[in-house]
């Protein structure tokens, strides 16, 4: 099964086998900034944005994404970076397994409601596990991030 | 200190944000088998027959493996030195399986469904045995787990597989019994703790793969890179020489990762096959099939005089296995040496207990590693202790607690499965860290409680804790400094990173040490064929254990650029000052860039190489106050963790935000397996109820309202630049500090792990006289 896809602004097909996940898809095809942390849709780690909106990749049928436009971070390397800048000066990065998702995450908040609350940015990312940071040094660096102008 | 004690970037958080390829399955060779395992379905069980050929017969399944396929040898997955304190209780497969996870056949294919469709082809005959799961149960069990004559420990650890013993010991100091008499009020309760599971993001995984020289190379999520080249070839009479082990980034090992898991079923089927492959566990196998942390109950009695001085401690434990003794004995020796020693001013103190096997997944290395389990034990007690005494938990430990100057007898009797090593505390700051604790948590205001609003009280309750820094006398570590021209170098460490940035604290180190910026520094770590020796990152050992053979390293190749820059300046090496960019004498100046130049193209060429390596004498412990606050909700027992503060003798931190990272990490984690993680069995089948991550529930944003972590003023003079670890010691204050703080404000305690709602529902009940208490 051929499904046409828009990954980070350029066109691709892939031949897929028809239960395909999109992660599996696009990890596969060599963006290997998506990975996997469950089996339950749980984690939020494979986390890509599908016309601008997180959905986790791990349980997405590939061929629901034709004629759509897929997001990874690969895609959005400015705000990944300025994003990781703030994770720096915080120490909000540790083992980074997280980092790629959390990154499409924010920078889709930051599209939507870039004056987010503190309580905002916790639900926004409630479904974006991280067993490393304990969170707080993220949630400052992440508000840190919001409130750049570009 | 130009790099050191500075909140530096660090060298790899930007461009693991941007998703560049970096984690083991990212470095797969293309088109490599799918491996897949078959797992057990029962408890325990003997093959009776295993049936491989419809599977072996499907098209593009490469290999199918089970016991038949391997010679019997016994070994541990533990990842620990040799030999290992752990008994040799695993074989690659075996006859018998003995837990749901249990390895039964192994299965290579092209492609994830073909290895799915042989997993389904293989038909296996079990012979079900009676499971043991009750640890209360385990110990002359008619049931024995490990009757196999291969089982053996490796030197004396108490091991009785006949009894389902996987270790035991004991000691004492003093007459424990004829102390208590003497005192004026005695606790003694039993704690029970869960096995709580790792839950690092990225799954183990592992690749393997033969190079151009026909070398097998691994690619794995390892703690342990050099154990894993020593177990690989040991487990299949493969020779050593012949394996690199490579260790990319991990997504997070908490002593998850410091057992070999993916690595030996990949190098099996590479060896098996010629061919490269690729396993990676699902989250499933995660929960199921690699380790968990050991559950003990734990029976904790304190005596004391009525003018609050703690007199005797007297502790037993039992401690739960699993089916493989994965670091049976040491986890639960550290719940004595590395706890109980935080009182060192009793008269008697006494240490024993049992660990034994299971029918469960077995347990293994832990952030905490038994001090979690036994600190929860005697800080809860001790508060139970102050209650009876009507005595200021504040005033009480600062009156019993150890201190700067003095030891307890327990270092030199209790080591990691051996002998300790005496030793005297050079740095202790826990007085200040209660200190500035209660300041920070607003003690005085709220201890015990206070009324927030109708239903809702707060209240505030802490604990004290140590840890180690390494294993002293075992634990080697080794670094090299290898200069480049134009004056940068490469620093190569088996020091192993899985996320907790060693690579750039050791970095620091070095690029203090030279008198030069981080950037001059390329750190590689942990591929065996090329970096230096290093035990690898466990027992809180890579700050001080690694970090002190980094600095003897780049110390050493300080003198030896001055000793060269001496000779080109015509002039002897006390006559030349370097500021790690320049050299300067009376003869002249010279350019640490031009040096370098010369000694690679001009006069006298050589590469200038250092490698130094670091054992410990010691093991000087962190230290820290934790102060949970907490509301709870008269009508439900819910309960909300409103601030954690966290007081940390670290020594010197070498960086300052990412060892916050580090504590608040610990802190959260523990959070966790205090308010809701908990591994649930079918009381029946033996069967994981919530291995996902859907029903067993880790904390997320929502639960982490507030973290406030300081450091003491510290330097441990034996450390790198003064530090000490402050990778575990986060993790072991949250389940008694968050358990004394909730009965503080309603007067219930909880003395089993998770403290949820419903325990502390009921407590109240019965508190009311609404409920009576059951057994
Ligand atoms: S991999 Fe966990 S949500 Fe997709
Ligand atoms: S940094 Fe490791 S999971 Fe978030």
């Amino acid at each position: 099964m051929i499904v046409n896809v828009d990954v980070n602004g350029r066109l691709r097909s892939f031949d897929v086998p028809p239960g395909a996940f999109l992660l599996d898809v696009l990890r596969e095809a060599g963006y290997l900034s998506i990975r996997r942390g469950c089996d339950t849709t749980s984690c939020g780690i494979c986390t890509v944005l599908l016309d601008g909106k997180p959905v986790p990749s791990c349980s997405y049928l590939a061929i629901r994404a034709e004629g759509r436009k897929v997001t990874t971070v690969e895609g959005i390397p400015e705000e990944a970076a300025k994003l990781a800048r703030h994770f720096g000066e915080e120490g909000a990065d540790q083992c980074g397994y997280c980092n790629p998702s959390l990154a499409l995450a924010v920078y889709a908040l930051k599209q939507t409601r870039p004056k987010a609350t503190d309580e905002e940015i916790r639900l926004w990312l409630v479904g974006n596990l991280c067993r490393c940071s304990g969170y707080q040094s993220q949630l400052v660096a992440i508000k840190r991030y919001l409130e750049e102008r570009p | 200190m130009n790099v050191v004690n500075k909140p530096l970037a660090s060298l790899d958080g930007k461009a693991l944000m941007m998703g560049r390829p970096a984690y083991t399955d990212d470095f797969a060779a293309p088109q490599s088998l799918v491996v897949k395992v078959l797992r057990s379905p029962h408890p325990f069980a003997r093959i009776v027959s295993i049936e491989t050929d419809e599977a072996r017969a499907i098209k593009g399944v490469a290999c199918v493996l089970t016991h038949k396929d391997f010679k019997r040898i016994s070994f541990t997955r533990a990842g620990q030195g040799y030999p290992e304190p752990s008994p040799h209780d695993k074989f690659v497969l075996d006859e018998y399986v003995r837990y749901v996870g249990d390895e039964v056949a192994i299965v290579a294919g092209v492609d994830s469904s073909t290895a799915e469709a042989a997993l389904a082809a293989i038909k296996v005959k079990y012979e079900l045995l009676t499971h043991v799961l009750d640890m209360e149960t385990a110990v002359g069990n008619p049931s024995v787990i490990h009757p196999e004559p291969e089982a053996r420990e490796m030197f004396p650890i108490g091991f009785e597989p006949k009894k389902n013993i996987a270790a035991a010991y004991k000691m004492n100091v003093g007459d424990v019994d004829a102390v208590l008499k003497k005192c004026d009020v005695v606790v003694k309760q039993t704690y029970r703790t869960t096995a709580q599971a790792h839950v690092a993001m990225e799954p183990h995984a592992a690749n393997a793969r033969f190079d151009h020289q026909n070398r097998l190379v691994i690619y794995a999520t390892t703690q342990t890179p050099v154990h894993v080249r020593r177990i690989i070839s040991q487990a299949l009479a493969y020779p050593i020489a012949n394996i690199r082990v490579i260790k990319p980034r991990v997504g997070g090992g908490f002593g998850g990762k410091q057992a070999i898991a993916a690595e030996l079923i990949v190098a099996a089927v590479a060896i098996r096959t010629g061919l490269p492959c690729r396993y990676a566990f699902t989250r499933k196998e995660v929960f199921e099939s690699s380790y968990s942390r050991h559950p003990m109950n734990i029976e904790m009695t304190l005596g004391a005089m009525k003018d609050g001085t703690l007199k005797a401690i007297d502790c037993k434990v039992l401690s739960d296995t699993g089916a493989y003794g994965e670091h049976a004995l040491t986890v639960f020796m550290v719940t004595g040496s590395k706890v109980l020693p935080l009182y060192n001013k009793v008269e008697a103190v006494r240490f024993a207990g049992t660990v034994v096997y299971t029918n469960h997944t077995p347990a293994g290395a832990y952030r905490g590693y038994g001090a979690i389990q036994g600190n929860f034990a005697l800080e809860s007690a001790v508060d139970e202790l102050c209650a009876a005494l009507k005595c200021d938990p504040l005033a009480f430990r600062r009156k019993n607690m150890i201190r700067e100057g003095e030891t307890s007898p327990i270092f030199a009797i209790m080591g990691e499965g051996t002998e300790g090593t005496a030793m005297t505390m050079e740095t202790c700051k826990l007085p200040f860290c209660v200190d500035r604790g209660a300041d920070l948590s607003d003690w005085a205001h709220n201890h015990p409680r206070r009324i927030v609003a109708k239903n809702r009280v707060r209240a505030v309750g802490m604990a004290i804790a140590m840890q180690g820094s390494g294993i002293p006398l075992i634990d080697m570590a080794s670094a090299t400094v290898k200069l480049n021209d134009d004056g940068f170098y490469n620093l190569l460490v088996g020091a192993t990173d899985i996320g907790q940035k060693s690579d750039t604290i050791l970095a620091q180190i070095a690029a203090e040490a030279l008198g030069t910026t981080l950037e001059k520094i390329v750190v590689t770590s942990s591929d065996t064929d090329v970096t230096p020796f290093d035990t690898g990152a466990y027992a809180s050992s890579t700050t001080y254990v690694s970090g002190n053979a980094v600095l003897k390293a780049a110390t050493k190749m300080k003198e030896t650029l001055v000793a060269e820059a001496a000779q080109v300046l015509g002039t002897t090496r006390d006559q030349v000052a370097f500021d790690g960019s320049t050299f300067v004498a009376e003869t002249g100046r010279l350019t640490l860039k031009d040096l370098s130049n010369r000694l690679f193209y001009n006069h006298d060429q050589k590469q200038l190489s250092v490698t130094e390596s670091f054992c410990g004498h010691k093991s000087p412990p962190p230290f820290m106050a934790g102060f949970a606050t907490v509301e709870v909700d008269l009508e439900t027992g819910e309960v909300d963790l409103v601030d954690y503060v966290s007081v940390v003798d670290c020594g010197t931190t070498i960086n300052p935000k990412l060892a916050q990272g580090q504590v608040e990490g610990g802190i959260v984690q523990g959070i966790g397996m205090t308010l809701f993680e908990e591994p649930v069995y079918g009381k029946a089948d033996g069967k994981t109820v919530n291995s996902d991550l859907l029903s067993y529930k880790i904390p997320t944003r929502l639960e982490i309202r507030k973290l406030t972590t300081e450091f003491a003023i510290s330097y441990e003079e034996s450390g790198p630049y003064g530090a000490k670890s402050v990778a575990e010691i986060g993790i072991d204050t949250p389940p008694a500090a968050i358990a004394n703080a909730i009965y503080n404000a309603v007067g219930v305690r909880v003395r089993t792990l998770p403290i949820t709602p419903e325990k502390i529902w009921r407590g109240m009940q019965i508190r009311a006289g609404k409920m009576e208490e059951s057994k």
